[in-house]
């Protein structure tokens, strides 16, 4: 069993979980995931490590109450804990060699791209964020943003923080105003992440995409959570959760990617609302 | 007098129409009636094939002596000098591959039921199972073993049997390796895996899961950890794909996730989260025992059409004997001389665009034997045909994982990713480092596994010894 050590509520909806899991903490890097099963019965979900805290022996992960587990999980208090939790899975970020970085980050997946700011920081790399949210409200980690970029462009989809739309546009303007980089980093919803690429392809800067596949161990058994990839004019299956979960954004077949992590929808969409009728709460 | 009967003493099974509609073991084990019936069918050769034909070499016709003498502790201790898993071999053991296709019983009739009659000795031992396992006091040294399956829990039991501090460091969240992951609760029952699991965990044997070694720690770790010795039994479970187009397309699973979702995750319960494709047609492509198996849980799941797609004829399919004839009961269609050479998705105008729509095959015929003497599939020109499906699954093997691989500096791997190592001392280039099992073998059955688990054992015994009597060479 893995403690929650804290819980604290980042927006009405998302909610970050400090969890005791010294194993993990000590090899965790930027970039690295864990799979967690809140409960008997559950499934096995995979969460970003949004921080690390060697010394007390915790990773945080944070999450929306959007499915069956997540929902089970935010009805989890500190002191409790959850049934099992392994990591730290995936292939750890390449930052060596960067000096200016872009990172896009969107919704609540943008937990993942915390630590990576941090690094690229600690290494000296200039560091320009974009993140986007739904609102003001929907923002996640702006404080800790702020602190680890040299330069923070929030957008919203009401336009409430600043910038208004989709936040290629500011990526947009960025690369049109003649700004270099030598990475850029995104990660967030797979739509997003597909327009930051194609954004960013006509001027060639190397992009690196996270990706969330739907995946049951981790560790390479199952194989749902494979890819396409378009390399050199062939096709090659790739195993996010062992070889990813970051790949070259060029090369990943997003169209793919988008209906594989739909394959249960119907099944989700139940199993959540049976979570909610559980705890007597209104389906959102 | 022995019992001349040519067949096999019947084993009681679930009738099929009811056993379609659940996942409860399908035979139901001898009766002391039907047991005795049985045993008294071997002949107790003096020269007994079966025991050459058993990759542990079991000494058959002893153990099946004491079952006609009623004597089933003296069965199971014969059985126990050399298997460690005999409930689960009696089982899953591909039983008309080894030791009952050395029974002369079988020159003209069917041979003994050696595989029942294992199975029934170790049921009854467990049925009655009270006294504590033997186990010498503590030697003081420490062995991990990766891999809590076959391999790593048969080498965890002998090292503790004689004194040894061994943790298993298993990835998953349950100990069991593939026998809980890979074979349905209709083949192996969990309770049956449980109870293997448990046993060695009260010889003192610690297991740690939710523990990927490679990545939650690392084989050097585990030294600088203490332990004198590891064993490498992690199996080799990556799955594979034809590399046809559409392999990708929703409702298309690996075998392995299939089974996964099924039998570590429950998905045929009502109650789990995990959520499985269910019902409608199903084609699975491939002809092992995972196929097999894959094939009758579809079935279980509710398919109205299931049908097994092999490329070679049902004389080379490697799936034991006896689960073939329980998927043909069970109205599975085995497709031979077939292979699919592309999966085909919905149009994008339909609501299920990216799900799976048909799978288009061509026939096949045999030709020249390859290397391994198997004739090898070639296929028919202009004989394409393409059927309507719901949900495909890949079940034509699995290879090994390379994350122990890339984190373990000095170990030797082969060209397939497997792990070298001795077949008898299980020694690896990097020195304190052994392996067996699947992860050496490439996918294998349950009882090479176990075997090699006894030998890691001897094998680690004698260099954690002489190491600390300061002459342990490699």
């Amino acid at each position: 069993m893995f403690t929650i050590v804290k819980k604290r509520a980042l927006t009405s909806t998302v909610t970050l979980m400090e969890i005791k899991a010294p194993f993990v903490a000590a090899k965790a890097r930027p970039g690295q995931f864990v799979i967690l099963r809140a409960m008997d019965d559950d499934e096995r979900v995979p969460f970003a490590i949004a921080k690390c805290d060697r010394e007390a022996g915790t990773v945080s992960i944070i999450f929306r109450a959007v499915g069956a587990t997540t929902e089970k999980l935010a009805h989890l208090n500190e002191g409790e804990a959850v049934q099992d939790l392994v990591g730290p899975l995936g292939m750890v970020t390449k930052t060596e060699g960067v000096s200016r970085a872009c990172v896009v980050a969107g919704g609540v997946g943008s937990a993942i791209a915390l630590p990576i700011v941090e690094q690229l920081k600690e290494q000296g790399s200039s560091v320009t964020m974009i993140v986007g949210f739904r609102s003001r409200e929907e923002m996640i980690l702006e404080d800790e943003f702020r602190a680890a970029s040299d330069r923070l462009i929030p957008v919203t989809d009401d336009g409430s923080c600043g910038g208004y739309g989709s936040v290629t546009v500011p990526l947009k303007e960025l690369y049109e105003s003649g700004e270099k980089f030598d990475l850029v980093f995104t990660v967030g919803p797979l739509t997003m992440m597909q327009k930051v690429v194609e954004t960013t392809r006509p001027y060639g800067f190397p992009c690196t995409v996270s990706m969330n596949p739907i995946m049951i161990d981790g560790t390479g058994m199952c194989g749902g959570c494979r890819l396409t990839l378009h390399r050199d004019g062939k096709d090659i299956v790739s195993f996010a959760c062992v070889e990813g979960p970051e790949y070259n954004g060029y090369e990943v077949d997003f169209d793919e990617a988008i209906f594989r992590n739909r394959m249960y929808g119907k099944e989700e969409l139940h199993a959540h609302e049976a979570a909610c009728n559980l705890f007597k709460k209104e389906v959102m | 007098m022995p019992n001349l009967s040519l067949t096999k003493t019947p084993i009681p099974k679930q009738p099929v129409e009811e056993r379609i509609h659940n996942f409860d073991e399908v035979e139901l084990g001898y009766t002391e009636e039907l047991a005795l019936e049985e045993a008294s069918r071997c002949l107790n050769c003096k020269h007994p094939q079966c025991v050459q034909g058993c990759p542990v070499n079991n000494m058959i016709p002893d153990f099946i002596a004491q079952i006609r003498e009623n004597n089933l502790d003296e069965a199971y201790r014969i059985i126990s000098i050399n298997s460690g898993l005999p409930a689960v071999c009696g089982r899953v053991c591909p039983q008309e591959r080894q030791c009952e296709s050395r029974c002369v019983r079988g020159i003209k009739g069917e041979p003994v039921a050696i595989g029942r009659l294992e199975r029934y000795v170790a049921d009854r031992h467990y049925s009655k199972l009270n006294a504590k396992p033997e186990i010498a006091p503590p030697n003081g040294h420490k062995v991990a073993v990766v891999g809590s399956g076959p391999a790593g829990l048969t080498c965890a039991g002998e090292l503790a049997k004689i004194g040894y501090k061994v943790t298993i460091f298993e990835a998953l969240h349950v100990a069991g390796g593939v026998l809980v992951y890979g074979i349905p609760e209709f083949c192996l029952p969990n309770y049956v895996v449980q109870r293997e699991v448990d046993n060695v965990t009260s010889l003192g044997v610690e297991i740690l899961t939710n523990m990927v070694i490679g990545k939650t720690l690392t084989v050097s770790d585990l030294f600088e950890r203490g332990y004198e010795a590891v064993y490498l039994a992690n199996g080799a479970a990556w799955p594979t794909f034809m590399g046809i187009p559409g392999e990708n397309l929703n409702g298309v699973y690996s075998a392995n996730e299939y089974l996964i979702r099924i039998n570590l995750m429950h998905a045929y319960r009502k109650e789990p989260d995990t959520p499985i494709m269910k019902g409608g047609t199903v084609a699975v492509v491939g002809g092992g025992n995972v196929a097999i198996d894959a094939a009758r849980a579809a079935v279980r799941l509710g398919a109205e059409k299931v049908s097994i797609i092999y490329r070679r004829s049902e004389e080379e399919i490697p799936a034991r004997r006896e689960e073939v004839k329980h998927a043909r009961e069970e109205g599975i269609e085995l497709m031979m001389l077939t292979n699919p050479v592309e999966l085909i998705g919905y149009d994008k105008d339909d609501p299920k665009y990216g799900f799976v729509k048909s799978v288009r095959c061509i026939r096949m015929e045999l030709g020249e034997p390859d290397e391994r003497g198997r004739r090898t599939p070639i296929p028919i020109p202009g004989t394409e045909f393409t059927m309507d499906v719901d949900t495909v699954i890949m079940a034509i093997g699995t290879v090994n994982n390379p994350l122990i691989k890339k984190t373990t500096a000095k170990l030797e791997v082969n060209g397939k990713g497997g792990i070298v190592a001795d077949r008898i001392t299980c020694k690896t280039s990097r020195e304190g480092v052994f392996a067996g099992g699947d992860v050496v073998t490439g996918p294998a059955t349950v009882i090479a596994a176990m075997g090699s688990g006894r030998l890691a054992a001897r094998s680690i015994d004698k260099y954690v010894k002489a190491k600390a009597e300061g002459n342990a060479e490699w």
